[in-house]
């Protein structure tokens, strides 16, 4: 960039020598008349807003200021003076555009007004909440094939499930017993009720009280997960927990 | 029942346990050479008005029933003389006990539509015996229906199986009960044995498995998923509607009827872990069999005896079959490796079937197949060997057929099998069908 504006600068300095050499042999002819006053400057314009981030119902205030502009408008205010404020309350968020023209050009400026939307409406009461802040909360369990022992990983998950129950004393819930497609019917049925009360017996333990817990197993007839992998089988062995209305 | 205990001893009594192999390579004909059967077609007098071929099914109702016994070798069609006998005047020994046919057995017959009756005359000739051939005569007439052409073949066929099968009852007229899913939910369902006329039983729109019917062939227990879990239920098939059956807390599933209908033995959970209790089959007087932390389920009683219970325990981690007294005393362990579940034990105690993963484990395939065990000597051998998972045999009620599950060929369906693991037939093909449990005639 700054090579070619140098060679730029070098090429007028040349034709300019040269007009220099050939204006000399020339004779001077006449006066010329007077060139007609230079047009007036291009317009300037800026605009802010400030703040540039309302809540919904509050006020910003927008200020501009031009130069050399013989027509200045603000799109949603109207014809405008060449500086000033005005406030303005959007209900959503706005570009404010200044448009300053004369007859040597137009110039425009932007400026954005953020309307945060109004707050969600209070959130509904407790008891409502109670089935979505569960299956938000507790987290299910898994078990390694043939087995029905908590491991420490899934000790630590039962705890934080213990204290969330702890903090809802009133919810009452059912672990269903899972199991995955290999071996019996009837011995999973067996593994999954084991499964459900390995669960159960950890969460009493924990402090949650035997009469807010039921439990049912249901073997292998309700698979999470249906393909014959080992990924889906070990999604299939778990203590599920599902709130009770 | 002790006529038939007495019967089954004396014919599998004449094959050496010790060497079960060498049963299993002499099949069924329990070694004795296969009977050589000619059927040929009933001859048919009048078939009046029937917009269905009655006659046809008759004929191939009688057919399939003889062939699926297992005891015979039917003499193929082509050897017959010409002009099938339809009475017993139009019977010439000689073109029956000499080459081409050379059988041993002729049953023959007709039958006619007249009236919206079928009337059927059958009889079965020993062409051996030219003094004095005929073994059996018999008549029957009922109304001209598809399911009745059918009905009189299959009494017909157990009536020849009962005298040239060693006094053992035929099968062709009993019931194979199981689970279906193909209503949607998993209901309890009824076939014939050769898997004609499919029929829904129950209609509880949740879960129902292990149906178990009465050996009087009155009531189904089977394991359903209720209001409070898991419990026993008892359908009436007399009433077409369940019954009462007393409701235990926990899982309550895996019901099996002791052979004189007195007592079921069920697994349940009410302790807080899954053991064996029996009850009255009126529902009184529980009584707990086992008692120990690993799963106990799926009982099957010794059928000639009562006295004996086979089930599976994970007491020492994977599943393995157990014996004990039906008290619950003496526990003895049966398998020594892999997992071995659905035991079901044999109309003359002898032998139990199970399902065996035989090598479990890494690096191991882990097919599960169907094996038959003898229970005295502990000698085993394997029945299925067409890949798949194969589980819940159940015996049929003559000792030589065995009805099972196999997800072979995809979807799990049944499939019946003679007791050395040959003459595989598919019976279901709708939906997925699971857990078959033979019924008495």
């Amino acid at each position: 960039m700054k090579f070619s504006r140098t060679k730029w600068f070098g090429l007028v300095l040349a034709l300019a020598a040269a007009l220099a050499v050939s204006g000399c042999g020339q004779k001077k002819v006449a006066t010329p008349p007077p060139p007609p006053p230079p047009p007036p400057p291009a317009p300037t314009a800026t605009l802010t807003a400030n703040p540039n981030t309302i809540n919904a119902g509050q006020s910003s205030t927008l200020t501009w200021k031009t130069t050399d502009a013989t027509d200045i408008s603000i799109d949603g205010i109207g014809k405008v003076g060449p500086s000033g404020t005005a406030q303005v309350v959007p209900t959503e968020s706005t570009t404010y555009r200044l448009v300053a023209k004369n007859q040597s050009g137009t110039q425009e400026s932007t400026a954005r007004v953020t309307v945060n939307p109004p707050p969600a409406p209070a959130p509904p009461p407790l008891n409502a909440g109670d089935a979505q802040l569960f299956m938000d909360n507790m987290k299910d369990i898994f078990f390694e094939y043939d087995s029905y022992d908590i491991s420490g990983q899934y000790t630590a998950t039962l705890q934080k499930d213990a204290s969330f129950l702890q903090a809802h004393p009133s919810i009452r819930f059912t672990i269903e017993g899972h199991c995955d497609e290999r071996g019996s019917t009837e011995y999973n049925l067996a593994l999954g009720d084991n499964r459900a009360l390995a669960a159960k017996n950890a969460l009493i333990a924990m402090g949650i009280s035997a009469s807010r817990i039921k439990t049912i197993s249901y073997g292998k007839e309700k698979p999470f997960c249906t393909e014959s992998t080992e990924a889906c089988w070990q999604q299939n062995r778990r203590a599920h927990f599902v709130y009770n209305q | 029942m002790k006529r038939f205990a007495i019967y089954a001893v004396l014919i599998l009594a004449s094959f050496t346990c010790a060497s079960a192999q060498d049963w299993i390579r002499t099949g069924t004909g329990l070694g004795v050479e296969k009977i050589r059967l000619a059927v040929p077609d009933f001859k048919i007098g009048a078939n009046e008005g029937s917009t269905q071929n009655l006659p046809l099914t008759f004929n191939q109702t009688l057919w399939n029933d003889l062939e699926a016994a297992g005891i015979f070798d039917l003499v193929g069609k082509s050897f017959y003389p010409l002009g099938a006998p339809g009475v017993p005047q139009d019977v010439r020994l000689k073109d029956w006990n000499q080459p081409p046919p050379n059988a041993n057995m002729l049953a023959f017959g007709n039958l006619s539509v007249q009236g919206g009756y079928l009337s059927v005359q059958g009889w079965l000739f020993d062409v051996k015996n030219e003094q004095s051939p005929q073994v059996l005569g018999k008549q029957y007439r009922e109304e001209a229906n598809e399911g009745n052409a059918r009905l009189i073949a299959h009494r017909f066929a157990d009536e020849i199986i009962f005298r040239l099968g060693g006094g053992l009852p035929g099968i062709a007229e009993t019931k194979i009960y199981f689970i279906s899913n193909r209503s949607g939910h998993k209901e309890v369902w009824q076939m014939d044995y050769d898997g004609a006329g499919q029929k829904q039983i129950t209609h509880n729109g949740s879960i129902a498995l292990s149906p178990h019917v009465s050996p009087d062939g009155s009531r189904i227990a089977y394991a359903g998923v209720t209001k409070d879990g898991w419990q026993i239920q008892m359908w009436s098939l007399e009433l077409g509607r369940s019954v009462s059956f007393p409701r235990f807390n926990g899982t309550n599933q895996s019901p099996a009827w002791s052979s004189d209908g007195k007592s079921l033995a069920f697994a349940s959970s009410w302790s807080g872990h899954s053991d064996l209790y029996s009850i009255d089959s009126s529902g009184g007087a529980p009584r707990r069999l086992t008692n120990d932390k690993g799963p106990d389920v799926s009982p099957t009683w010794n059928p000639k005896t009562n006295a004996q219970i086979a089930f599976v325990s994970g007491r020492t981690g994977l599943p393995q079959i157990y014996t004990m007294a039906s008290d619950g005393t003496n526990v003895t362990r049966v398998t020594d490796q892999g997992y071995a579940v659905s035991p079901s034990w044999s109309p003359n105690g002898q032998f139990l079937v199970f399902a065996w993963v035989r090598h479990y484990g890494p690096g191991a395939p882990g097919a599960s197949d169907i094996y038959l065990m003898d229970i005295a000597s502990r000698q085993f051998v394997q029945l299925t060997h067409d890949g798949g998972r194969n589980d819940f045999p159940s015996w049929a009620p003559d000792g030589r057929h065995i009805v099972y599950q196999s997800n072979r060929s995809g979807r799990t369906q049944l499939y019946m099998m003679l007791a050395d693991g040959t003459q595989n037939r598919q019976l279901t093909t709708s939906g997925e069908n699971t857990q078959p449990n033979w019924g008495n005639k």
